[in-house]
């Protein structure tokens, strides 16, 4: 609970940030905090220099321009859950937002903190997945994207390249999403996702019925998509038997994690569980 | 008129002001001029040898003042086992200020540095190096009796610390043979955690002119840790140390012992000859302080085919952990075996209780201590005993219930000679089931299980035994407590009419310094803002045993009430002697004492403390000041009791269980303030749920912790929960003048039960009879997956 000693700066632009990060090479950058400096307590990571993104402004936001929604990476998750744009917009975003940890925390977290850091049970990355989001990323003297199916490459692990920061998340809003929803088990002490499950309804294009995305998170090593049963249930109309069918093969060529709180059968008990909920919650609008 | 207006008014805790406002005191708030701070290296086995331990890398680090290990304290004594399974031979072992050659838990403290500041002090913990020698582990007590288990302690063969019983086996047998029902279960009551947010911690400063230290601590009781660490580890007079316990942010019994951490900060403090300070982290907490409950229980209960209980037998392992806590035997055997007769007539007892030795973290006292493992067992035994029988569990405890004109009961001799003081235990279930709509419950439940869902109803009628005490009965030789178990108060009224109570109590979480004002207030008709209660400081406080074991009303308040009795007796003397009155003739009432038919012709409590402090004219024979000290050692326990409902629905497609409706009707004689009564009640309440459905520590069999962060280990949060429906009926205690008997246990001790019998009853359409805790998701489904798989 006494980190090691780092070195600690507070850049004013994303310029200078990005400065800082060619600098020192094993810098770690702070967001929120909610878990890096858990985990620098701990001991468990010892970065030599933190650089704090918290004074660089223009980083926080939500707003809604020409079909996309756009997130800030510096927006907290108390400013998600209460945003009545992305209720209204991207609701499986929201519920899980409003789902994560305690109110101190989600005064203090924010997406692209929690995206970046990858926990395998942290909540965003099955909505992330779901709603087929975009990671803009800023990295020196250049600015990239990548899309949700590439970001997440392993436990802890994303596409994110050293020296890039990510800096907004796009959702887009076509075709039209007619519902979605994120369902979810806390654990009893975390407050993480056991299981998490996301899902997506968008509108399917002239005389076809609606597109599917469900994303998990909790359940492997990093979230994923359940394309077979995406597959299962495009153009299908959203019914318990059919989501129940559909969901036999949401596990398929995924190693489920196993802990104290679920082994591997129990955890794909849950995936099937929590996906068709959050299927039927979708399908519900 | 203030008189009687205050017992029993739920006024505002008065200490809270400053601990909203973070004006408070705690530990982590002590900064002494020069002070250092120590780190202390624990043991990543859990059973090694320590061969080696290189120091010199450390000691040089930067800001390092010194780098001790246990070689530099062997001077010291190992600490004191303070309450040992009375009547049995106990095989003690416990810990060193610091481990010297052989560790039997991982996070046994085995070196400490000492630096400039807590970071310097940390980042050298990592430059000690420590040859250990890994010896074979066991942390399961069922291997650990067995032939062959690895051996932890040499005067402890096959790691059994003591073996003790009670009540009559060989009737309890027979009885058991006779009955028309029996049912065997094996009762797993898991290790638990107590999690105060407040860590441990102590500072130390050390005067050589004098040699005297004054030590502050995370300490629940003062007087016993300069006793303890005085006369027993450092073998110097008690008048050379001075323990100050400071605001303490929770403890549920894990800051009562007396731990290595406490005489090391002081043993240092002497040997760098600055102040040292100590803080535990987290992870420390989680290792290093103790742990409560960890039983394995075999139980048999037979019974009469209409529900009439014959016989109860129960045998225990209960794990001790690696080494002794200083009153770990004491909990369950006195405090468990002794009340297994729960709230029942029940006409034989037999208990076994092994305290097990294994490679892991201490075990001791945990809120409720022992009464917890007993209602539990008792409670799940009369479940049973509905089921098997078809009665309605209700009605099986009705049945059962010790009825009200038995009291004085003796449960079958196993309380040792204590009987219970008072009960009326029906009163309690009837209100419960009221306010429960049992009846329409029952109809909904039936209902709801036509449509696939589970819901269940659990009771917990349960008795307890707290302000623990005659000193004749705990103490040696009887029950093995190595001391009294009486409690101190003085009560002085300054000249301003301003009043001083100090005790040898110590408040932490309780509210003191508001009850025992509202004592105060009653007796002497003085405003509560006339009073102030101070604690928690061997300077200035009569010796006392402090606060645990829900005993500080019931023996500390008692003590208060009898120094107030002398006051009073005092100011009505003294009265009569200015009205120029006969003693018999004047009357104390409502803060005035006059002659009685004269009520305007009086003297004011704070007109008779000004006279008495000046005493420019006192009686003769009176000596100037109020100033009185009392210690009350009362001829029993007390005995709450109470009845508990929750309601539950158990989902099953995921195993999860939602408390639907929690309702608790205690009785805990009079109370003081009911506002401070029904926190204490809430807060136990949830501690005891989060026991049946969340917490649980668990080691690998390695010996390492795996619950060792909060992240891991489930202690509840208010969101778990319902709103809590509370009532109380009050019976009052006949065992001391106040009628009080105590309240800062029952909702731990009464509501595991309550919640496992809930679940139980919801699963019961699904064959499920029996699950240990927690209940967790995982456990419930698979509980439910099995029994389907196998219908199959």
């Amino acid at each position: 609970m006494i980190p090691a000693a780092f070195d600690y700066a507070a850049p004013k632009t994303l310029d200078e940030a990005l400065r800082l990060l060619r600098r020192h090479r094993d810098a770690r950058l702070l967001a929120g905090g909610q878990s890096l400096l858990s985990v620098m307590k701990l001991r468990a990571a010892t970065p030599k220099m933190v650089v704090d993104l918290g004074r660089i402004r223009g980083l926080a936001y939500i707003k809604e321009t020409a079909g996309t929604l756009l997130i800030g990476a510096m927006t907290t998750h108390e400013q998600i859950a209460s945003s009545a744009l992305v209720w209204k917009r991207a609701r499986a975003l929201a519920e899980a937002a409003e789902q994560i940890g305690d109110i101190q925390v989600r005064n203090r977290g924010t997406i692209g903190g929690s995206l970046a850091h990858a926990d395998p049970a942290a909540d965003y990355p099955a909505a992330f997945l779901a709603l087929e989001g975009v990671a803009v990323v800023k990295g020196p003297g250049r600015q990239r994207t990548i899309p949700a199916d590439g970001f997440f490459t392993g436990l802890f692990a994303t596409a994110l390249k050293p020296g890039e920061i990510l800096t907004e998340v796009r959702i887009p809003l076509k075709p039209a999403i007619i519902g979605s929803a994120y369902r979810k088990m806390k654990h009893p002490a975390s407050g993480f996702a056991i299981v998490g499950a996301a899902a997506v309804l968008r509108a399917g294009s002239k005389g076809q019925g609606s597109q599917v995305r469900l994303a998990f998170t909790g359940a492997a090593a990093h979230a994923f998509r359940a394309k077979a049963v995406e597959a299962a249930l495009a153009g299908q109309a959203i019914t318990e038997a059919a989501v129940k069918a559909a969901m036999e093969r949401a596990t398929e060529g995924v190693e489920m994690l196993e802990d104290l709180a679920a082994d591997a059968a129990y955890r794909a008990h849950l995936v099937r569980v929590y996906g068709a909920r959050a299927l039927l919650a979708a399908g519900a609008g | 008129m203030a008189a009687m207006t205050m017992f029993g008014a739920s006024i505002k805790r008065r200490e809270d002001p400053r601990l909203i406002t973070g004006e408070a005191t705690f530990l982590e708030d002590i900064r002494l001029p020069g002070m250092l701070h120590a780190a202390i290296l624990r043991s990543a086995h859990a059973h090694a040898r320590i061969k080696a331990i290189r120091t010199s890398r450390a000691a040089r680090a930067q800001g390092v003042v010194g780098v001790f290990t246990g070689r530099d304290f062997a001077d010291l004594n190992p600490l004191p086992c303070a309450w040992q399974a009375g009547g049995v031979k106990n095989n003690v072992n416990t810990p060193r200020v610091l481990e010297i050659d052989r560790v039997t838990f991982t996070g046994a403290g085995i070196a400490v540095v000492v630096a400039e500041d807590p970071y310097a002090a940390e980042d050298a913990l990592a430059l000690i190096e420590v040859d250990y020698e890994p010896l074979p582990v066991v942390v399961d007590p069922e291997e650990a009796i067995r032939p062959g288990a690895p051996q932890l302690h040499e005067n402890a063969p096959n790691n059994i610390c003591m073996d003790w019983s009670c009540g009559d086996r060989e009737a309890t047998e027979q009885a058991l043979r006779a009955a028309d029902v029996v049912i065997r279960q094996r009762l797993i009551n898991q290790r638990l955690i107590p999690t105060p947010i407040e860590a441990r911690g102590a500072v130390a400063q050390y005067f050589p002119a004098t040699g005297e230290y004054t030590v502050w601590m995370t300490s629940q009781c003062p007087h016993i840790m300069r006793l303890l660490m005085s006369a027993f580890v450092f073998g110097i007079p008690e008048t050379k140390m001075r323990v100050i316990s400071p605001q303490i942010g929770g403890a549920f019994g894990s800051k009562i012992y007396l731990y290595p951490e406490y005489c090391l900060v002081a043993a240092l403090a002497k040997k760098v000859g600055r102040p040292v300070k100590w803080l535990e982290t987290r992870k420390e907490n989680y290792v290093a302080t103790t742990h409560g409950r960890d039983h394995i229980t075999d139980l048999e209960v037979g019974a009469r085919a209409d529900g009439t209980v014959v016989a109860l037998k129960v045998k225990t392992l209960a794990n001790l952990g690696g080494i002794l806590s200083t009153i770990a035997p004491g909990i369950p055997t006195t405090l468990y075996g002794r009340m297994l007769s729960g709230a029942y007539r029940i006409p034989h007892i037999s208990c076994n209780v092994v305290g097990v030795y294994t490679n892991t973290g201490m075990v001791d006292a945990y809120r409720g201590a022992g009464r917890p493992e007993a209602t539990y067992v008792v409670e799940r035994a009369m479940d049973l005993v509905a089921h098997k029988t078809g009665l309605d569990p209700a009605e099986v405890r009705r049945r059962n219930f010790i009825p009200p004109e038995a009291f004085p009961y003796d449960p079958v001799g196993i309380l040792a000679g204590l009987k219970y003081d008072s009960g009326d235990y029906d009163k309690t279930l009837r209100r419960a089931l009221q306010m429960a709509g049992y009846e329409a419950f029952r109809r909904e439940q039936a209902q709801a299980r036509q449509q696939g869902r589970y819901l269940g109803l659990g009771l917990s009628t349960y008795v307890e035994i707290c302000g623990v005490a005659p000193s004749a009965w705990i103490g040696l030789p009887g029950q093995g407590w190595g001391a009294g178990l009486w409690e101190s108060a003085n009560v002085r009224v300054h000249l301003t009419g301003k009043v001083v109570v100090t005790t040898g109590s110590q408040s932490h979480g309780q509210g003191h310094e508001t009850t025992l004002a509202q004592l105060v207030a009653d007796e002497l008709g003085v405003p509560v803002d006339d009073v102030i209660v101070q604690h928690s400081d061997t300077l200035g406080t009569p010796f006392g045993y402090g606060t645990y074991g829900s005993r500080s009303a019931a023996v500390g308040g008692v003590a208060v009430h009898m120094s107030l009795q002398k006051i009073k007796d005092k100011a009505r003397r003294l009265a009569a002697h200015l009205l120029e009155a006969a003693v018999d003739d004047v009357v104390f009432e409502g803060g005035r004492a006059y002659v009685r038919g004269a009520p305007d012709r009086a003297k004011t409590i704070q007109e008779l403390a000004l006279a008495a402090s000046v005493g420019y004219n006192l009686p003769a024979v009176m000596e100037p000041f109020f100033d009185e000290t009392s210690y009350y050692d009362p001829p029993n326990c007390t005995f709450p009791f109470g009845a508990h409902v929750c309601i539950v629905e158990v989902d099953p497609d995921t195993g999860r269980v939602k408390i639907l409706r929690y309702i608790a009707v205690d009785d805990v004689g009079r109370v003081i303030n009911p506002l401070i009564v029904d926190g204490q009640v809430q807060g136990g309440i949830a501690q005891g749920v989060a026991q049946a459905l969340w917490e649980g520590a668990v080691y690998d069999r390695n010996g390492q912790l795996l619950t060792a962060t909060m992240m891991d280990y489930a202690v509840p949060k208010a969101g778990f929960f319902p709103r809590f429906e509370l009532d109380r009926t009050v019976t009052p205690s006949p065992t001391n003048p106040l009628g009080v008997k105590g309240a800062g246990e029952t909702g731990t001790i009464a509501s595991t039960a309550a919640v496992v019998n809930a679940v139980m009853d919801a699963l019961a359409p699904l064959g499920v009879t029996h699950l240990d805790m927690p209940l967790t998701p995982r456990r419930i489904w698979q509980a439910i997956h099995g029994r389907k798989e196998a219908a199959r």
